[in-house]
């Protein structure tokens, strides 16, 4: 290990004075401008919700153990549903990938020195800080009842609970997330290094242009929607409710046009973290590249337009469902279109099966059932009996928890060198990985069979049904595996961050300009200003099998050091 | 189906057997590209994986052909199993001429079903085996949805609005009824058993007024006459037009003309709207004197008319015809003698 050794020391002495030793003071952090540190403040947030939307999950999970439910209230149950989805998805799957990925690793992929507003950056922080209060304090307050969607006239006339609070919350959220779209799209037009043309830009980059296309277009609608609940929850204006005059209907209309959007703000970004992840674990370039970079934008412009069908039995006119039905149909194309492309770099690459590779490949298998049991629910015919079954809790659980966590962890494994300037332990990244995965399948595969027996979501109690409870004890079992999964990176991580190996610059061998600055890299991100003369993913699995077979002819102990052990 | 897995729910519809067909033909294909997609992707990176001595040469970057193909093949199948799909999901819209009506009312937390001869049903819904059945639905207060898994049939149920759903029992049993939209505290609770009986047993269950409810009850007719009559409502709508108000007499199923020069169909959802917001449609020839008989949950005693007796009016005003008049004004309360059009064993209309 001698010779590696000597790399890390060289990489230790050598390394500049890194964003993480400019200012140690809380005001250091508070006031940064710093596109990295505000990502590092995103991170611990984005953390915390997660376990708080988590202990919700286990709570959900305990309950639904015995078929009168195990120990909450009515009430509680409904409250706790709601606490999970409004927190997962308003306060964790929006910004996790989009605000600490994104936020770290744009003006870096593209070579630039920062985003292009720094103080709007931070702005969102504090907007999305001060939601996630509301949507603290409405817990505090007694908690809101309503589920995530806030289907009127329930929660405009109905509820008894703090939908003020909850909607404030979620409107901050929504504000938060305007400003990354709107500072990610400037900052790609406008701030490429030299030589950054738009087709030499990582996948990982247009991923986030057609999200913040998305952010920037969809989100206004929700929080006009959900201000149009306040105004008739307060005031009793009629908007959506029949007794005032209103139209439920109309609610669902406007609240899918940016939920259905919003799933792929939660999917793109995982999309283009595991091509960044593919590539370089395969050593080879992206295969398509224009397919996959075009998909991502395809998918955002189609995604707009399949909202109705949330909505094939809520009473819309059919001929409007068969439209939103062979659209949903054509969006999926997109998606598969990724899936093969991916699987086409992997062949004739030189693939190391790394932890953040294990991750990406775990992406795949997940993905491609929670996209193809999509096609359940965009069928009509199919989704009159799915609907609002457990079938769809385990189909969009695949795609969100399956698609979008498995690509933020694949990520976080992959960039941490870069972030923190050190390596955690690869073989319990390994461990964790796989826990995931099958914990996954565990929670989730028993919910498809369950909900098509009929099971309705958002039922905690089936006494009268008492075939459905070993499905609930499978996934229950299941879901404690993939807590297991989700807390070990917690724990090696942070441990990491003291007691773990000092990353060089490029520790996974990896092609893109964010492996070419120090790790962590400098406050300016590079020291001297980048000038891009190669297409991404720039790789050559041949000679890099060739250089392999090199190190081994001359008994070279790098040839076996997997990176961090 | 040729095959019936041990955790399907019952097929007790004749649209749950089309639909198992479809559910399948989707399942299969889901296994196909999954198992496709993990065998190359476990093949190719165990096969390529560093230091297995390959052949790694001339590896492809790009290929249309390759790109178009995983693209419309897909596609194909996809619009394929759409075509299938929206076929089942238009039969679902379509109910026969012919079904027999019963009338759902879904309020926090229970469902009431409502046959046309009167007999009234709580959380439960008995129906013949092999005749369809049509259930108009409307909620008191939030949206729920009327989910029968064994039927693979669920609409939701909206207040404010009729919706409708349809189905042809086809075999006998007892079968999960859910609510299956989130409508607060009880809505695990919302639900109970629907009852396919055989032809024979179902109209002796219904001539008996249903099995735990006291024998011959008013029709719905008979209830929503009565209405009329408390109501007084034939103050303003007699045998005749007349300055305070048309006659209802003969209207259900005519266009009428408004006084903005539309035309619309008197349907159930227009009586209904009639009644609870007399402006909307306002007729020709006649101006908004009438009060609305909308009722609120908090207001319930003020004289206001709940979904279920607007249903019964609704049924009453259905079944007025030109050739036997309603009873005259004031005439004495034999409700029989104001039901010309319906029979209390009659289940169609």
């Amino acid at each position: 290990m001698s010779a590696a050794s000597d790399t890390i020391q060289d990489a230790q002495t050598k390394r500049p004075k890194s964003y993480l030793d400019n200012g140690h003071t809380v005001a250091s952090w508070l006031l940064t401008g710093d596109h990295k540190r505000i990502a590092m403040l995103y991170l611990i947030s984005v953390s915390i919700f997660f376990l708080v939307g988590g202990i919700a999950a286990g709570m959900i999970r305990a309950e639904l153990v015995m078929p009168r439910g195990v120990f909450l209230e009515n009430d509680s149950y409904n409250k706790v549903f709601t606490i999970h989805g409004v927190v997962m998805i308003f306060f964790f799957l929006i910004p996790a990938i989009p605000a600490v990925l994104g936020n770290f690793l744009i003006p870096l992929m593209i070579g630039a020195r920062d985003l292009a507003f720094p103080r709007l950056n931070l702005l969102s922080w504090y907007v999305y800080m001060l939601g996630g209060t509301f949507g603290i304090l409405a817990m505090l307050f007694g908690g809101v009842d309503t589920g995530w969607t806030f289907y009127t006239p329930y929660s405009s006339l109905y509820s008894n609970s703090q939908v003020g609070l909850t909607i404030t919350g979620g409107f901050m959220a929504g504000l938060s997330s305007i400003f990354t779209g709107i500072n990610f799209i400037a900052t790609i037009h406008k701030m490429r290094a030299p030589g950054m043309t738009w087709f030499r830009l990582p996948l990982y980059v247009w991923s986030h242009y057609a999200t913040s296309i998305i952010m920037i277009l969809g989100t206004p609608v929700i929080a006009i929607t959900i201000a149009l609940v306040a105004v008739e929850r307060v005031f009793r204006i009629g908007i959506f409710s029949p007794e005032l005059g209103g139209d439920p209907v109309l609610f669902q209309h406007l609240f899918w046009f940016y939920s259905h959007p919003a799933v792929y703000i939660m999917i793109l970004p995982a999309m283009g973290v595991i091509s960044e992840l593919i590539a370089a674990f395969s050593r080879r370039a992206v295969f398509g590249y224009h397919f996959v970079a075009f998909s991502s934008l395809a998918i955002a412009g189609l995604g707009f337009l399949v909202w109705g069908h949330h909505m094939f039995v809520s009473g819309q006119s059919m001929y409007q469902g068969v439209v939103f039905s062979l659209l949903s149909f054509l969006v999926a194309i997109p998606s598969a279109i990724k899936v093969f492309n991916w699987t086409a770099t992997i062949y004739k690459g030189s693939v190391r099966l790394q932890t953040p590779m294990i991750y990406a490949l775990g992406f795949m298998g997940l993905f491609v059932i929670g996209g193809l049991t999509g096609l359940y629910l965009s069928s009509m015919g199919t989704d009159i009996h799915l609907h609002d079954t457990y079938f769809v809790v385990a189909h969009f659980h695949y795609v969100m928890v399956g698609g979008t966590i498995m690509g933020y962890l694949g990520g976080i494994h992959y960039w941490w060198p870069k972030m923190t300037g050190r390596m955690y332990p690869d073989r319990w990244g390994k461990l964790s990985a796989t826990l995931v995965f099958i914990g996954f399948n565990l929670t989730f595969m028993p919910q498809f069979v369950v909900g098509y027996m009929g099971m309705p979501r958002r039922y905690h109690l089936y006494y009268l049904q008492p075939e459905f409870q070993i499905y609930h004890i499978m996934s229950t079992l299941g879901s404690s595996v993939l807590g297991l999964g989700y807390l070990m990176p917690v724990i090696y991580l942070v441990w990491s961050l003291k007691y773990g190996k000092v990353a060089p610059a490029n520790p996974w061998g990896a092609k893109g300009l964010e492996w070419e600055t120090s790790s962590p890299p400098p406050t300016e991100n590079f020291l001297e200003k980048p000038i891009v003369t190669r297409p991404a993913y720039d790789y050559d699995a041949e000679a890099d099998e060739a250089e392999f077979e090199k190190l081994v002819a001359e008994g070279d102990p790098r040839a076996y050091a997997e990176v961090g052990d | 189906m040729f095959f019936r897995l041990r955790f399907a729910p019952d097929t007790a519809s004749t649209f749950a057997e089309q639909y198992d067909w479809l559910f399948y033909t989707t399942t299969a294909l889901t296994i196909f590209f999954t198992i496709l997609v993990c065998v190359l992707v476990l093949v190719f990176a165990i096969k390529y994986r560093r230091g297995q001595k390959i052949n790694r040469a001339n590896a492809p970057s790009h290929n249309l052909y390759l790109e178009l193909s995983w693209s419309i093949i897909p596609l194909i199948m996809g619009l394929g199993i759409f075509a299938w799909a929206s076929y089942l999901f238009v039969q679902t819209r379509q109910p026969p001429k012919d079904a027999m009506d019963v009338y759902v009312v879904g309020k926090q937390w229970m469902w009431h079903a409502q046959h046309s001869n009167g007999v009234r049903e709580q959380n439960m819904l008995h129906v013949p085996a092999g005749r369809p059945v049509r259930l108009t639905m409307i909620s008191q207060d939030v949206i729920h949805s009327f989910f029968v898994p064994a039927f693979r049939m669920k609409q939701d149920v909206l207040p404010g609005r009729y919706t409708q759903m349809w189905f042809t029992p086809s075999k006998p049993g007892v079968y999960n009824l859910f609510c299956a939209e989130y409508c607060g505290t009880q809505h695990s609770e919302m639900g109970g058993f629907v009852v396919v009986m055989d032809q024979a047993d179902f109209q002796q269950w219904l001539a008996n007024g249903g099995d735990d409810l006291p024998a011959a009850p008013l029709t719905m007719v008979q209830r929503g006459a009565k209405i009329f009559k408390d109501k007084a409502c034939f103050t303003c709508h007699g045998e005749q037009d007349i300055l305070q108000g048309p006659s209802l007499v003969g209207i259900y199923g005519q266009k009428r003309v408004l006084k903005n020069g539309e035309t619309v169909l008197a349907d159930d959802a227009y009586l209904r709207d009639a009644i609870y917001d007399p402006g909307k449609h306002l007729l020709k020839g006649y101006e908004n004197t009438m009060p609305s008989y909308k009722s609120k949950a908090e207001d319930n005693n003020l004289g206001g008319l709940t979904e279920e007796q607007v249903l019964d009016v609704v049924e009453y005003i259905r079944s007025l015809r030109l050739s036997t008049p309603p009873a005259t004004p004031g005439s004495s309360p034999a409700v029989a003698s104001l039901t010309p059009a319906a029979t209390v064993s009659g289940t169609t209309n």
